[in-house]
């Protein structure tokens, strides 16, 4: 019977002063019994509405009960079969906006919700572990070719699908290493190096080629791409970063989020001199913009030994846009808010070195198009925050290389590549999903982009005829 | 793929100086659409840092790629310490934005140390779009003096310059460029590339003599495909990114002064990462570069 009074269980948690000193997990999962116990809460609905606000759609209630009765490997499979990346999905997905969030018992008050996140990530490690985590392999080969842009987790998700359905695919990755932003955007403590590895590789060992340091847009054409393969999907991200324009942005001192996450998490920066990519930052460090970024950001800083860390955010605490989790989890390691405030001018001193932020105070003003309140300058309020680091984590748009070498494909006035009701692009044959059609979003928006359109790949390539 | 060689293996390795060597590497991906004026991006061993280098030649049916390599620090010498047969672990590219290649009737092209060996693509590419080519080549000495050949022969005026005399003009490449323009070519657009302090020179010297300059930005990268924002460069108030807009980019508008303030920026780290190599054997005795 199910039992949801039972406490709910959260795993094992490295401390705010423990773990503000290295770039081990912050979430350490939990233990079988542990989970069990956690899995001894769910109702098992039927319809459920945890599966129903799950953007890849994951079978929850399901892969619970299978691991109620021990049935690890299985449990995994049920996962496995509409989210390939269970162990990175279980770690970063701001399950307290899907599956959590709309979970009957949260909802019902009562309770909290179960621990999907923590389940499905104890399931994913645990049948790796024992070897039993085995992606699908395809029934036959359809004889079609596919190429995918970019090896984020918008890519790997479609190719993933595509492979299973029979289709040759290989994944063209520009860094030298692969995985997108859950490579060179999220830290380590929050998604282990090695969960990527073994991820990608689950992925590949399905049959689907990831090849390194090919800049799509350059090293290859897309016009190339489109003749040498019968479809291709567009998975280059949002990496272009959004700098403020305001005076100072190029004094030394001043990092994007980007730059900054990329030297730590891609280039392993932290561990300078062992590896040769460096990365400083002052005694009083300042971040400016409150999503994800900002507090990935904000806490690498945080583990590089400054005095201080500031996230400097325009609206209040309850607009920040950041994963719940890892908001509290910033507070723990430390990092101070300045909320209501926006940057206004960088100033160095006579060494030409950052100094002093000039900020205003904001206040918040009618609803803007997201429907939030938009925050308004308030004349007068300038003051100072002494700081001698800046990280600028405003937002990311999409990577212009592919866009600005195919001016036939149609993007909006924000750089964004557009589809029509079919999921295709302006281009024929050619797709596209994740961050380089919505700006910078999350990875599991990007992975559900990626999973619908590998259906309508798939339908595309079913017209074109047996090969 | 040719089936004779791995991956980014070394086919051909030339130390041209104690500090300079030249590579023709495998890199079929990287050669088949490189263009003038674009660079590329090298790593040499796991936990390596990324390298931007410019192109010198490449090769597109061989499916190689020809740069030339100046050691200054730990990763440059420790590529300049690869023999022939060595494989380099990543090179991405091409990267950057090639240089518009048109007639624009008669151009120079100034070269300072290693950057002549990355002049000379744009030289011959302009060459053979029907320009005039006025070039004007500078090192400290004869033996630093590199590619003088191959830069004579896609030259219509070629003027070799050393700081010592030893070959040449003695002196530096602004006063050759002046002599030239006083003598009379009627020059409209100019490409340099070398030193960041002599770029800013020869542009300043361009600028006021009416020719339109463009300088290939070195500013630090890290990963070259315009995600980070590290290589930004003000350009006429506006930022461009050097991977991506450049590096060539108009170099009347460009703030060197900012440029040259953040290119120093890991200064302290380089040295850390560059004594803890010596202190570690360096590059075992194989290295001739005077840093260790």
């Amino acid at each position: 019977m199910p039992n949801p009074s039972l406490p709910r269980q959260t795993g094992k948690r490295q401390s705010g002063e423990e773990r503000r000193h290295n770039y081990e997990e912050v979430a350490q999962g939990c233990n079988l019994e542990e989970a069990m116990q956690e899995a001894e809460r769910c109702l098992n609905c039927k319809d459920a509405p945890c599966t129903k606000a799950c953007p890849v759609n994951v079978q929850i209630p399901e892969f619970i009960q299978l691991l109620k009765e021990g049935k690890i490997g299985e449990s995994a499979s049920k996962i496995m079969e509409t989210s390939l990346l269970p162990a990175i999905c279980g770690r970063v997905c701001p399950q307290e906006t899907h599956c959590e969030g709309n979970c009957v018992l949260h909802k019902g008050g009562k309770f909290p919700a179960v621990a999907v996140g923590l389940l499905e990530r104890f399931v994913a490690d645990e049948a790796r572990k024992q070897d039993k985590l085995i992606a699908p392999k395809p029934e036959k080969e359809s004889g079609f070719k596919v190429a995918m842009i970019g090896s984020g987790p918008s890519s790997l998700s479609c190719a993933a699908e595509l492979r299973k359905l029979g289709h040759k695919v290989v994944v063209f990755e520009a860094l030298h290493d692969f995985g997108g932003v859950l490579r060179y955007g999220i830290p380590s403590f929050r998604l282990p190096r090695e969960i990527i590895k073994a991820e990608v590789d689950t992925i590949s060992d399905m049959g689907v080629e990831i090849t390194p340091d090919i800049l799509v847009g350059s090293s290859i054409t897309l016009d190339e791409l489109r003749e040498e393969y019968d479809a291709v999907y567009i998975g280059s991200g949002a990496g272009l970063p959004t700098m403020p324009n305001i005076p100072g942005e190029n004094l030394v001192g001043v990092y994007s989020a980007n730059e900054f996450l990329t030297r730590v998490n891609l280039m392993q920066a932290y561990r300078f001199p062992e590896v040769d990519t460096p990365v400083h930052v002052g005694k009083n460090v300042v971040v400016l913009g409150g999503g994800n970024s900002a507090m990935d950001a904000a806490r690498c800083a945080m583990r590089l030994g400054p005095e201080s860390v500031t996230i400097v955010y325009r609206r209040g605490k309850d607009g920040l846009p950041a994963r719940e989790e890892e908001i509290e989890n910033a507070e723990e390691e430390g990092i101070k808010f300045q909320f209501l405030t926006v940057p206004k001018e960088i100033v160095a001193d006579e060494d030409g070195k950052v100094a002093i932020l000039k900020c205003l105070k904001t206040e918040l003003g009618e609803p803007d198009a997201s429907g939030r309140r938009r925050p308004q300058v308030i004349e007068g309020s300038g003051f100072d925050i002494k700081t001698d680091s800046i990280i600028i984590a405003l937002g990311q748009s999409p990577n212009p290389i592919i866009t600005n070498t195919n001016p036939d494909l149609k993007t909006n006035k924000w750089g964004a590549v557009e589809l029509n009701e079919a999921g295709e692009t302006s281009l024929k044959g050619v797709y596209a999903g994740g961050d380089i059609t919505r700006g910078g979003a999350t990875v599991l928006l990007a992975m559900k982009d990626g999973i619908e359109a590998a259906e309508k790949m798939h339908k595309y390539l079913e017209t074109k005829g047996a090969k | 793929m040719n089936e004779k060689y791995k991956k980014y293996e070394i086919i051909e390795k030339v130390d041209i100086s104690d500090t300079v060597s030249k590579f023709v590497i495998y890199a079929p991906f990287t050669a088949r659409n490189a263009k003038a004026g674009q660079f590329l991006i090298l790593r040499g061993k796991e936990g390596g840092e990324r390298v931007p280098v410019t192109f010198v030649d490449w090769d597109k049916e061989a499916g190689t790629i020809t740069i030339i390599i100046q050691a200054i620090g730990k990763s440059t010498a420790l590529f300049n310490a690869f023999k022939q047969g060595d494989c380099f672990l990543n090179i991405a590219g091409p990267l950057g934005a090639p240089i518009d290649i048109k007639n624009y009737g008669t151009i120079a092209v100034v070269g300072g140390g290693v950057g002549i060996a990355e002049v000379y693509p744009i030289a011959k590419a302009l060459k053979d779009a029907g320009n005039r080519v006025v070039s004007v080549i500078g090192a400290r000495n004869k033996d630093l003096l590199i590619l003088q050949k191959e830069m004579e022969e896609v030259s219509d005026v070629y003027v070799p310059c050393t700081d010592d005399g030893s070959v040449g003009k003695k002196g530096f490449v602004t006063d050759a460029l002046q002599e030239t323009i006083d003598g009379g070519e009627k020059i409209t657009a100019g490409f340099i590339i070398g030193p960041l302090i002599m770029m800013k020179f020869v542009s300043q010297l361009m600028s006021k003599n009416g020719v339109q300059p463009y300088s290939s930005m070195n500013p630090i990268m890290v990963d070259g495909t315009g995600m980070c924002g590290c290589c930004r460069v003000n350009v006429d108030g506006k930022n461009k990114f050097a991977c991506v807009d450049g590096p060539m980019l108009p170099s009347d508008k460009i703030n060197f002064d900012e440029l040259m303030k953040r290119i120093d920026e890991y200064k302290k780290e380089e040295k850390i990462s560059l004594d803890k190599h010596n202190e570690e054997g360096g590059c075992g005795g194989k290295c001739k570069v005077g840093l260790h």
